[in-house]
């Protein structure tokens, strides 16, 4: 300790706040030039967004640090909790805006003659689908990974988050992204490439707020008090350090104008379409995978209060886990341009790929051994082990796609959709809303959920939801793979292209309605969670916070 | 001080598990994607690939813009079915200048790597105004907008070289006259000289003839609308390799 | 070169995930890693502030 340690202490937290607002400060001024420079209206509105929300940011940090005096705002006594429940709040408002657009381009595809205008164009299919997929997978999915990681990284480390004021860079960085890719798509900013859809400077921007959360959790790693790292932390990382380098890679890009949004791509046609499809599978691999299975480790077993079920066993899980994975990509382009012997590698790999997969829901699953009467008691568990059932069901489906034969009839067709949907809605979906459940009444610190009833309710109607909505595109999926290669007596294609298109019609209107219930379900959930957040029903705690916790301050601040 | 000592190895131990992380991961992507790029083994040599013209280089990035990728693949595969619906099965050779590729994953409509010159260009102008009016149960989106929207093409120029960097070869003469290209390819009779030199230029990319269409797409002599770009561009896609000088049991072409 | 390096990823590949899977088994068989494995299995059932020891 210095001789003056009130100083030395503020030093320590007043330099995280001065790095970040430098940081913030350098963008929102890059981005006054973009904007007073923009070699088209697109770029023009999103430098105008970038500086608008950058320079509101550092003036809410600039009030808030004066209010702070010698006051520590990271006091790393306590574990930051206020920006898991920021996390919590924003995944549920993408959750539903995602579903939600979700259902209104479901209802494009059936019934055209109502939810097209001709004069909108920004309205049409092609820009709003870019929209559903990135505001599930990565804003819903995304901030749901965030606060997971925040809040399981503090626990099995004990320790305060690193980084003090970063970590709400990382949060509001995040954030920001979403809103220039979500807009972008609305605008007609796209690179096209699947999942990969923002241009070069939103790719530049979530570089920086990436490199910044692979920081804090590393950092939050080192200073731990638990000489092991707990395996969902290595669940954590891989997702992290992974997700990191698929980026960079996928999107290496050479803008046209430095003051234009317009890029291309450095690789092109087959090159390219091995790099995105590699990046495409392991977004499914290392997103909506490893970061959930993360969940998976620390929720379940945290919820039936029992240690996981073989330890050892989620060793293995991981190393082959993500071994394997980063292999499969190319069973995306089978019978295309690209080499035979890529094809069959990705191939054989996918198929290992169902062993590792199953490892992992069996040790989930098996968490619960002699607590079984908890699927029937909590909603939340059971949501959480039906996650792991879809999980199952579609890791064993993903190998059986991959091989050539079954691909050549299922790539192209809705069986694709029907198959990311039973690993999305029903793996990722669940296990989140699981991971949700359990979080809200933890963090406001209130003793149950508002209504547990509301959660059978969200577990049935989204349950029926999804079977609605994956047996209607398998359905429709084999039928249109079977008519496109349908020949008549005389040895020609028996059906024009049009004809397999009307015949989905029908699984086209059940696909909207199993969407809709699944949408009803996620509200049912906003609703009981804010219920929850508020003290009300059976979430009212008669009795006093307990005197070890910080006291909250009336209004939401920052890293409070 | 002890605590000190066990500090630094607990930081080795999570900056080891993730470069173990990052060499496991690493591994598969470089061993299958780093072969590709031995070009002259990946991409088939064939006859007649050119450069995209200015034209229907802005129409692909209407295309891409639009999010056509999301319905229509662009990639036939060698199944029996699919060659009679759709023309001969796509090379690598055919994107070879497409940054971004667009191959597509999904069919909620047909693939469209070979619908250059299957229709004319007032049904493919009909189709893009209303689907409905030619196809009554198409489930695709209108583009009536497209015709409305004057193109913008007055940094045609920096397009091309910022294509010529990453390796489609444009020549000094096309970045030069890509103004011009682009205005000749949308307005027949207007200007011959500036006809005459853009197909030269384009036909001597391609190495044969027949690889460049000049017309009024969207039957709009006033202006020249981003419904010319996108009609140029669809009109083109997947006619440039000339397959009858293609061998597809040469063992060069095997891979 | 081409044929060298697709050659080697169609042959190594299996090779390099049979070994890393057999020293993955092995760190997680290990009889000596059992009572750390134990331990950290335990992990997210402490409830504990960072300040308590």
């Amino acid at each position: 300790m210095t001789a003056n340690p009130i100083t030395s202490r503020r030093a320590s937290f007043s330099f995280s706040i001065a790095s970040v607002c430098l940081l913030v400060g350098i963008v929102a001024l890059g981005a006054l030039f973009i904007a007073a420079n923009a070699a088209d209206p697109m770029m023009g509105a999103h430098a105008w967004i970038f500086f608008f929300l950058t320079t509101t940011g550092l003036l809410f940090t600039g009030f808030w640090a004066g209010t702070l005096k010698d006051r520590n705002p990271f006091e790393p006594a306590f574990y930051e909790d206020t920006i898991v429940k920021f996390g919590v709040a924003a995944a549920m408002f993408w959750g539903i805006a995602g579903f939600l657009v979700g259902l209104i381009i479901a209802l494009q595809l059936t019934f055209p003659g109502v939810f097209y205008f001709p004069e909108l164009g920004w309205t049409n299919f092609g820009r709003l689908r870019p929209l559903h997929t990135s505001a599930v997978i990565f804003a819903f999915g995304g901030n749901v990974l965030i606060a997971t990681s925040f809040y399981v990284v503090q626990r099995t480390c004990r320790t305060r988050l690193a980084g003090g004021m970063w970590p709400w860079f990382v949060f509001w960085g995040f954030n920001l992204f979403i809103v220039i890719a979500g807009t972008g798509y609305l605008l007609g900013v796209t690179q096209s490439k699947e999942y990969a859809e923002p241009e070069w400077y939103a790719d530049l921007w979530l570089t920086i707020v990436w490199v910044a959360y692979l920081i804090v959790f590393l950092g939050t790693l080192w200073k731990r008090k638990e000489p092991h790292i707990y395996v969902a932390n290595w669940f954590y990382l891989s997702f992290i350090v992974t997700i990191a380098m698929l980026h960079i890679v996928n999107n290496l890009a050479v803008p046209v104008n430095l003051t234009g949004s317009k890029s291309y791509q450095l690789f092109a046609g087959v090159q390219d379409a091995l790099t995105q499809w590699w990046y495409g599978h392991n977004a499914v691999g290392f997103f909506l995978t490893t970061g959930f299975l993360a969940i998976m480790y620390y929720f379940i077993p945290k919820r039936v209060n029992r240690p996981v079920y073989s330890y050892r066993l989620s060793i293995v899980h991981f190393w082959s886990l993500i071994f394997i994975y980063i292999w499969a990509g190319p069973h995306h382009l089978h019978y295309t341009a690209l080499p035979q012997w890529a094809q069959t590698l990705g191939m054989v790999f996918s198929i290992m790929l169902w062993m590792p997969s199953w490892g992992g829901m069996i040790n989930g699953v098996m968490t619960l051994s002699g607590a079984w009467d908890k699927l029937r008691t909590d909603p939340v568990v059971r949501m959480m082990i039906v996650a792991l059932a879809f999980y199952g069901m579609s890791t064993f489906e993903g190998p059986l796609m991959s091989v050539r034969a079954v691909n050549s009839l299922s790539h192209y067709t809705e069986w694709g959709i029907a198959h990311v949907h039973s690993g999305s809605m029903g793996w990722v979906g669940f296990i989140s809303f699981g991971a949700l459940y359990c979080l809200t009444p933890w963090l406001w610190k209130r003793k149950a959920l508002y209504s547990k009833a509301l959660v059978e309710w969200h577990f049935w109607i989204a349950t029926i939801g999804i079977l609605f909505y994956i047996v209607a595109m398998y359905v429709a999926g084999i039928t249109e793979g079977f008519m496109w290669r349908a020949y008549n007596e005389f040895g020609f294609l028996e059906y024009a292209f049009i004809e397999t298109v009307k015949a989905k019609h029908i699984m086209y209107m059940i696909r909207a309605l199993g969407g809709a219930l699944y949408l009803t379900g996620a509200l049912l959930m906003a609703y009981n969670l804010v219920r929850t957040a508020l003290g009300h029903g059976e979430a009212r705690d008669d009795e006093a916070t307990p005197a070890s916790l910080p006291v909250q301050s009336p209004t939401l601040q920052p890293a409070e | 001080m002890s605590l000190f000592n066990r500090h630094a190895t607990l930081e080795r131990h999570s900056l080891l598990l993730t470069v173990g992380i990052l060499v496991v991961v690493a591994i598969g992507g470089l061993v299958e994607i780093a072969p590709l790029f031995y070009l002259e083994n990946t991409i088939e040599k064939v006859q007649g690939m050119r450069p995209y013209t200015p034209l229907e280089l802005k129409g692909r990035n209407i295309y891409i813009r639009e999010g056509c990728y999301v319905c229509h693949s662009q990639m036939v595969r060698p199944l029996r079915d699919e060659v009679e619906r759709y023309g001969h099965y796509s090379l690598a050779a055919e994107s070879m200048y497409d940054h971004p590729f667009q191959w597509g994953s999904k069919r909620t409509g047909p693939d469209l790597a070979r619908v250059g010159g299957k229709f004319s260009d007032s049904w493919q102008l009909d189709h893009l105004m209303d689907p409905r009016s030619v196809v009554p149960d198409s489930i695709m989106p209108p583009y009536a907008f497209l015709a409305k929207k004057t193109l913008k093409f007055e940094g045609i120029e920096d397009d091309l070289k910022t294509q010529r960097l990453i390796g489609v070869p444009y020549t000094d003469d096309m970045i030069a006259n890509a103004k011009s290209d682009l205005i000749a390819q949308a307005s027949p009779n207007a200007d011959y000289d500036a006809e005459d030199a853009l197909v030269a230029r384009y036909e001597a990319a391609s190495g044969r003839k027949g690889t460049l269409r000049i017309s009024d797409y969207d039957q709009n002599p006033a202006e020249i609308t981003e419904m010319d770009a996108l009609i140029a561009y669809l009109q083109m896609t997947g006619t440039l390799v000339d397959f009858s000088t293609y061998e597809a049991g040469d063992l060069n072409n095997r891979r | 070169m081409y044929a060298t390096l697709s050659s080697f990823a169609q042959t190594w590949g299996l090779g390099l995930f049979v070994t890393m899977f057999l020293v993955a088994l092995a760190y997680a068989l290990w009889p000596a890693n059992r009572q750390m494995f134990d331990h950290a299995a335990q992990l997210p059932l402490i409830d504990k502030e960072p300040s308590d020891d």
